[in-house]
């Protein structure tokens, strides 16, 4: 076994945005392990002053691809509470079905497309289609589902267009609710065998542990994505007007995105946070997936993510057919959203499909915003990659220089990060 | 003959319209079968300096890219620019709205020297190399893409609508925004996004840029209805790609 490692990941492969990894060793010490952000920030907190409270989500929905329905939300959620607008319980559910495909979307997006390739050992889906064809094509099917779910309701797949301060510019018919049920309940059966084809492979996931600090919104009675208060694991709760003193940003050499920290040096955020702080509360189907992977609350395995999102794909699949079932015995309503602004500072978080995004903003009495800041859960995250980056090069250093390279970069990719969208913002107190 | 070498590039944006390609699902396969795609950071692990066809996602917002654009420009036979934020710069020309000192105090407060936090103005690709097609739209139509890459690949000169938003928008029978009072930009868009915004309830708020002749039917029977102007309408244009004084 050599002694010396030498790697320089410059700009890692099937994530989200650049992130760069590097590794020293001599002489079977270690020198260097970092994790490196070089990504071009992009300063939305900046941009969106001056501009108007109804242009702020068709801004800060650009900072991400992937989750621009979460930060379209977690920004209305600032707006309207700012400028202390209420929404109808109608509304409300519309906006978490909606939200509920993002997290489909995502979690097939991600575990199909970038993870399933490391653990059938190929650079990328493409030379996956000829080896698992049956596999490739569920996958491709959920994830149609998945996305003509969004644009049914947010009238586009990425960035969304009905999402208003209020409540919603435009709703769905109940044929085309009703449509969107029936579609729904037609995969699940496909969920369940993407689930198995990757408990086929599921051994290839390293066997890695590191007690962690997991924080996500929770709250009592549902297993929480769009409603709630901030919970870590360790027992603290906190309203989410209070999510700066949570998220604690501070500038990082490593890196143009900020990093975080609440009651450790670092803190996990993503499907497994939520699982971990929300699993009394999943849905059958979601339930049974779990213990399909035998996957326990309070698990510390940064790979676990990769079976949180799975079984959390199940989850929103399984509530949001019940759900639908809720709005139709109802009927639907058209109802005209009226906004008057003024001038008022809010908060707003929800939890993106790679954990939890916090927006705050403040606007004058004319509506124009005069302050922003965001913190989104890639940046969460950051720190405590380097964390697990430390414990893990001297434990799998013996895999020699490729074996440890593509356990680090499947680490960064179980976290499913966002990198581009982690380096728009911040805006941190520095004392 | 050989496939031609495709390889995808993205400098800063968030990456939808790459995730538009991807939205594709099978089509994509096929696309995928009639060219080598020989470097995509997104979706794959290979990486190459061998290409033919450059797809640019993504604004130039530092020095260090700039040169990244120019070398990859000198190697590629096809440049093309992939999104608003490639094409006029999309939401990232907000920035060019302050000093770049503020932008970047408010962001990074006293760490704003670091040099690894360094930026600059916000730059479309053609404002530093030329670009030989645009795809617009933030993000661009999935639809439209394939049909650009299909007609490159047969040597065919692809077609981009120039006339604006309203002639989708009228052909879907939208109700007009305006109507509502709402400021829709759609007369002086550039059409393609099959009326996209209008279409759920929403003003258009010009992702696909300006149009370069506004002056048809459907655009003028808005204006006249509504008494607009296009000077009028110019100065709302206040989201993508242009620069107007901060109100702050
Ligand atoms: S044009 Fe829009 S969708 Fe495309 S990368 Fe830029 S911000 Fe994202
Ligand atoms: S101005 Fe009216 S007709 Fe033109 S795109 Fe907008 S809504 Fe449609
Ligand atoms: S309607 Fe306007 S803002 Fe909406 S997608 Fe089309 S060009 Fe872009």
């Amino acid at each position: 076994m050599s002694k010396n490692i030498d790697i320089n990941v410059h700009h890692i492969t099937r994530v989200e945005g650049h992130g760069n990894i590097t590794v020293n060793v001599k002489d079977g010490k270690i020198e260097k392990c970092e994790w490196q952000v070089p990504e071009a920030p992009r300063f939305f907190e900046a941009m969106v002053r001056g501009r108007r409270w109804d242009d702020i989500q068709t801004i800060v929905s650009r900072i991400c691809g992937i989750c621009s329905i979460s930060h379209s939300f977690s920004a209305i959620k600032a707006v309207e509470d700012a400028l202390g607008l209420e929404i109808t319980e109608q509304a409300d559910k519309i906006r978490l079905l909606l939200h509920y495909s993002e997290q489909l979307q995502s979690h097939v997006l991600h575990v199909g497309y970038l993870v399933a390739p490391d653990l059938f050992g190929e650079k990328s889906v493409v030379p996956l289609v000829p080896k698992a064809p049956d596999a490739v094509k569920t996958i491709i099917k959920a994830h149609r589902v998945a996305n003509q779910w969004s644009e049914l309701i947010a009238g586009r797949i990425t960035h969304p267009i009905t999402i208003i301060p209020g409540g919603l510019s435009r709703i769905p018919t109940e044929q085309q609710f009703r449509d969107l049920q029936n579609q729904l309940k037609a995969i699940v059966p496909d969920l369940v065998t993407i689930c198995k084809v990757v408990l086929s492979v599921a051994d290839r996931l390293p066997n890695f542990i590191r007690e962690t600090e997991y924080v996500s919104l929770a709250k009592k009675g549902t297993y929480a994505f769009y409603h709630g208060d901030i919970t870590s694991s360790d027992g603290h709760t906190k309203p989410v007007r209070e999510w700066e003193s949570v998220a604690n940003e501070y500038v990082h050499p490593q890196s143009t995105a900020k990093w975080c920290k609440w009651h450790r040096e670092s803190y996990a955020t993503g499907a497994l946070a939520r699982y971990n702080n929300n699993y009394r509360f999943i849905s059958p189907l979601g339930k049974t997936v779990a213990d399909m992977f035998g996957l326990k609350p309070g698990v510390c395995g940064p790979f676990l993510n990769n079976v949180a999102q799975l079984a959390e794909a199940a989850h929103v699949v399984e509530v949001s057919i019940q759900m639908i079932d809720e709005l139709l015995t109802k009927g639907l309503k058209n109802e005209k959203v009226v906004v008057k602004p003024k001038a008022g500072r809010g908060y707003g978080a929800v939890e993106a499909p790679r954990g939890i995004l916090f927006h705050a903003y403040e606007f004058n009495k004319n509506g124009e915003c005069t302050w922003g800041n965001m913190c989104i859960p890639t940046n969460q995250n950051h720190a405590n990659i380097q964390k697990d980056f430390e414990k893990m090069v001297p434990e799998f250093m013996h895999m020699g220089q490729d074996g440890l390279r593509q356990t680090m970069e499947m680490l960064v990719r179980s976290y499913d990060p966002c990198i581009s969208c982690s380096t728009h913002f911040l805006n941190v107190e520095f004392v | 003959m050989t496939k031609p070498r495709v390889a995808i590039f993205d400098f800063a944006c968030c990456e939808g319209c790459q995730l538009q390609i991807v939205n594709l699902e099978e089509e994509i396969l096929d696309l995928i079968g009639t060219v080598d795609v020989v470097e995509w950071r997104e979706a794959m692990s290979e990486q190459s300096h061998d290409y033919d066809i450059a797809i640019i996602e993504g604004s130039i917002t530092r020095l260090e890219d700039e040169k990244r654009i120019e070398i990859i420009r000198s190697r590629a036979k096809i440049l093309i620019a992939l999104g608003a934020c490639a094409t006029i710069g999309g939401v990232n020309k907000l920035k060019n709205n302050f000093s770049i000192t503020d932008v970047k105090s408010c962001v990074y407060g006293k760490h704003a020297d670091m040099p690894h936090l360094d930026t600059y103005y916000t730059k479309a690709i053609d404002e530093i190399v030329p670009v030989d097609f645009k795809v617009h739209g933030c993000p661009i139509n999935g639809r439209e893409f394939a049909a650009i890459v299909r007609a490159l690949l047969l040597g065919k000169k692809p077609f981009v609508p120039d006339y604006p938003v309203c002639v989708e928008c009228k052909a879907l029978e939208n109700v007009c925004r305006w109507e509502y009072n709402e400021p829709c930009l759609g007369p002086i868009i550039r059409a393609g996004c099959e009326a996209k915004c209008p279409s759920a309830g929403y003003r258009c708020f010009g992702c696909r840029g300006y149009v370069d002749h506004p002056n048809v039917d459907a655009a003028r029977e808005v204006i006249d209805k509504y008494g607009l102007s296009l000077d009028d309408l110019r100065t709302r244009m206040v989201l993508f790609g242009s620069k107007q004084g901060p109100t702050l």
